[in-house]
């Protein structure tokens, strides 16, 4: 006897009472997570008209002739809303994969058997999607257990680590019950997480997007294809996606926004907290395809007189936006755009020194309503990493980046 | 606004009207559906006219479901099998669409290689020429640049509407004929009035629909829209049928009614009516025939990996998705490999494919109703009462008419 048994083997698995009489099959397997999240707690029994319940620790022995009992006590079995039922809640089901970062579809489970206190326990092990399992499904219960194991062996297994794996639950009451967290899909990238959502139904990702924190959730958000974006942000309450809004830039956010219906976007606006629903406001009114809908509005701007030692003051002040900053801007007293300053001259300067002596030959900049194309065209001529758009007099409102760039012309 | 730019909007407008549902609805005028209605035409006249209208009812309400059904689960259709009634009936469907579906891509090469050797072009040339195009344009494009190609190619069925009105067929016969049902108890005609409803719903559509609805991101909200979309397809599909039977109705069917042998013999019939006619009816077999020839082994592969669980779809590396890969390289290769056998029993296997397309859809539908009534899955959009008995009587309409197609094509196939 190995010390692994697959779901297909444990499904029909005959269960013998303490005399050796038969007393019916094993017809499912429930965990119960909030106990134990591997270890397959009761056994559902079908003999004659009903079903009954087995406890693990009632089991003396397992393999793959049968179950031995180790005492006479039957419990009916009723409906629990604790337990996760393999066959009928993971069994052809959708899961997350969060190691190889896929949705995959549960054809059939290996369990490890532990000897626990004298008595067998089976404990998931593993997931197993591939055409190994394909084949255990189909010959199921037409050919004896012994040989489905030997036949198998030239197919190559596929399978995925139990403790990799998310379950996808769509009842926020069910999912605390089950202990069900998304604490995995946490910990991805996000732009591995969009690709996911993008491929689950509307009740599965409104489950991921309600549960995951307000930060993975907007830059999550931000990844994804806009009209999934939309339907996503649709399905929240309102709450939730304001704060989920109020975590992406101002120039995502704005883009998010146009996609939904004008009342709900509304809403969602009202719901945010000001500062940050009045610069997504500004964005909101410009056009998509023109700078103004280009652009964002988180850049730093510093006094055409300024030093470095200013600069880097301002910097400390705005470690936010550190991580995606590559230029600041001098303007004059009244915000007129003078000058650009490479972020990375500032590294071998002493802090006295005047942030007009390190500026760009010449400062490129783009006026709010020029269309994007030509937007374009400037950031292949000059080879920009970034682009100042100024408005009404030469006046900095926005900024845009390469990497608004490399979504537009991908989009098109 | 400037003429270009006005233009590029109406464009734009077009085809964000044009989807799925569109694609899918013409596309089933595929080399089979030509030929039939030709058939219809060429034999009868104008007589099957009738059908159509109660056909697009039927194919109304059957793509309608799976339309719905993609919108508000996200999931394919091959998906809700699977998670509903488990691997094993799964994967007995998909073992017989592969089948099915492989006779059906036969078919196709078969078209495209008789409506070039219309244009003196011999098959040993297009038929590897067509497979090798098809495949590098579904392993080689992205999936957006394949979808503008295909919509496109819709714009092509335009073909048949004029050559259908270069023939100067009788409008006041066809438009009598349209609207009154005739009944002749004569086994040819019931059989190829069968035929055209067999021809008209096939089990790939449904999983082809609902996963490009899918696939297109429409959502329970948006979905009148594309509820519009289906119907607007099914309408354009039956105006393209309309004018194939029409054109081989004026040609051949009233000059000399007879038998044609394949769709080509259809185009060489409306010879007579000028050079433009017939090259237009060879045309719009030819893009038929290439459109369908992509599509089906694509939504194959697609439907297949879907419902057992592999890595599918366009946007994978090769490396990522072999099983996927692998079976849309062996349903073309395959399928245009036999075209060029000779001696291979072509007629046979096409006929063979319409048993299996019979025997295949009523589970189809059947499963279809059973998912679109689930509550847990559909919630306020499952079918109402009414519409549950429409839809009801259309399946078993549908059911009980391709069954009998079974009967009489496995008893041509016996004699």
């Amino acid at each position: 006897m190995h010390d692994i048994l697959f779901l297909t083997e444990l499904v029909g698995l005959k269960v013998h009472d303490l005399r050796g009489r038969g007393i019916g099959r094993v017809k499912d397997a429930a965990i119960v997570p909030l106990i134990d999240v591997n270890r397959v707690d009761r056994f559902l029994i079908g003999g004659g008209l009903a079903w009954f319940s087995i406890r693990h620790d009632q089991v003396r022995s397992i393999d793959l002739d049968g179950i031995h009992l180790s005492d006479e006590k039957l419990t009916p079995y009723h409906a629990d809303e604790y337990m996760l039922r393999i066959v009928r809640d993971l069994l052809d089901q959708q899961i997350i994969d969060a190691e190889g970062r896929k949705v995959v579809r549960v054809t059939d489970l290996t369990f490890r058997v532990r000897h626990h206190h004298g008595h067998p326990t089976l404990n998931v092990e593993e997931i197993d999607i591939g055409l190994r399992s394909i084949f255990r499904r189909l010959v199921q219960g037409a050919l004896p257990r012994r040989w489905v194991r030997v036949l198998q062996q030239p197919i190559p297994p596929h399978s995925i680590d139990w403790a990799k794996c998310n379950i996808l639950e769509a009842d926020p009451m069910r999912r605390l019950r089950l202990n069900i967290s998304n604490r995995l899909l946490e910990e991805m990238h996000p732009a591995d997480l969009a690709e996911i959502v993008e491929e689950l139904g509307p009740d599965d990702r409104e489950a991921i997007f309600s549960t995951i924190d307000a930060e993975m959730a907007a830059e999550t958000l931000s990844e994804v294809d806009p009209g999934i974006q939309a339907s996503i942000l649709e399905s929240l309450d309102t709450e939730k996606a304001a704060e989920i809004v109020e975590e992406m830039s101002p120039d995502e956010a704005a883009d998010a926004l146009t996609e939904l219906e004008r009342e709900t976007a509304g809403e969602i606006l009202e719901e945010m907290e000001r500062e940050d629903g009045e610069g997504v406001r500004e964005l909101l009114g410009f056009k998509r395809d023109t700078a103004g809908g280009l652009m964002n509005t988180e850049y730093v701007t510093l006094p055409h007189q300024a030093v470095v030692g200013d600069a880097l003051a301002a910097l400390r002040r705005d470690e936010d936006l550190l991580e995606s900053l590559n230029t600041l801007f001098l303007v004059d007293e009244r915000e007129r755009l003078t000058g650009v300053v490479p972020l990375a001259r500032l590294l071998l300067q002493e802090s006295a020194t005047p942030l007009v002596s390190l500026a760009a030959e010449t400062a490129i900049s783009v006026h709010v309503t020029e269309h994007q194309d030509r937007v374009a065209e400037l950031f292949d001529k000059y080879n920009l990493l970034c682009l100042p758009v100024v408005g009404e007099h030469g006046v900095i409102c926005g900024v845009i980046t390469a990497d608004d760039i490399i979504s537009l012309l991908r989009n098109e | 606004m400037s003429l270009l730019r006005r233009l590029r909007y109406q464009l734009a407008i077009f085809f964000s009207v044009v989807g799925p549902g569109f694609i899918t609805a013409v596309v089933d005028n595929d080399a089979g559906g030509i030929y039939t209605y030709s058939q219809a035409g060429a034999r009868y006249g104008y007589l099957p006219l009738w059908t159509l209208l109660p056909i697009t009812l039927l194919l109304i309400v059957a793509q309608e479901m799976c339309s719905r059904m993609g919108a508000v689960t996200g999931k394919g259709l091959s998906d809700l099998i699977r998670e509903e009634f488990g691997l094993r009936v799964t994967f007995a469907m998909m073992l017989a669409l592969v089948a099915a579906n492989l006779t059906n891509v036969m078919a196709n090469f078969a078209g495209i290689a008789s409506s070039l050797e219309l244009f003196g072009i011999s098959r040993y040339i297009s038929v590897p020429l067509g497979a090798l195009a098809v495949w590098l344009l579904v392993v080689k494009g992205t999936y957006e640049r394949i979808e503008r190609i295909f919509l496109f190619a819709t714009a092509l069925y335009v073909c048949y509407i004029a050559s259908g009105i270069l023939v100067k067929p009788d409008w006041r016969e066809a438009a009598v004929n349209s609207v009154r049902p005739v009944l002749m108890f004569e086994t040819g005609y019931i059989t190829l009035l069968i035929g055209m409803v067999g021809t008209s719903v096939a089990p790939w559509m449904q999983f082809y629909l609902q996963a490009a609805i899918v696939e297109k991101g429409v959502t329970a909200k948006e979905y009148a829209q594309s509820r519009v979309e289906v119907i607007v397809g099914c309408i354009v599909m039956s105006v393209i049928a309309f004018f194939i039977i029409v054109a081989c109705a004026g040609a051949i069917g009233s000059a000399g009614p007879r038998d044609i042998r394949d769709a080509a013999d259809a185009a060489e019939g409306l010879k007579p009516f000028g050079q433009y006619a017939f090259l237009l009816f060879a045309a719009g077999l030819f893009n038929a025939s290439l459109f369908a020839a992509c599509i089906l082994p694509l939504s194959t592969s697609y439907t297949v990996c879907e419902g057992l669980g592999f890595e599918s779809g366009v946007n994978n590396k090769l490396s990522e998705a072999p099983i996927f890969y692998g079976l849309f390289t062996f349903l073309v290769v395959v399928g245009a490999g036999v075209v060029l056998l000779p001696g291979f029993p072509l007629v046979r296997m096409i006929l063979f494919s319409q048993v299996l397309n019979g025997f295949l859809l009523p589970f189809v539908l059947i499963f279809q109703v059973l998912l679109v009534n689930k509550p847990r899955l559909m919630k306020e959009w499952k079918n109402s009462g009414a519409y549950n008995f429409v839809t009801w009587v259309a399946v078993t309409v549908m059911i009980g008419l391709t069954l009998t197609l079974v009967g009489i094509t496995a008893r041509d196939m016996l004699k």
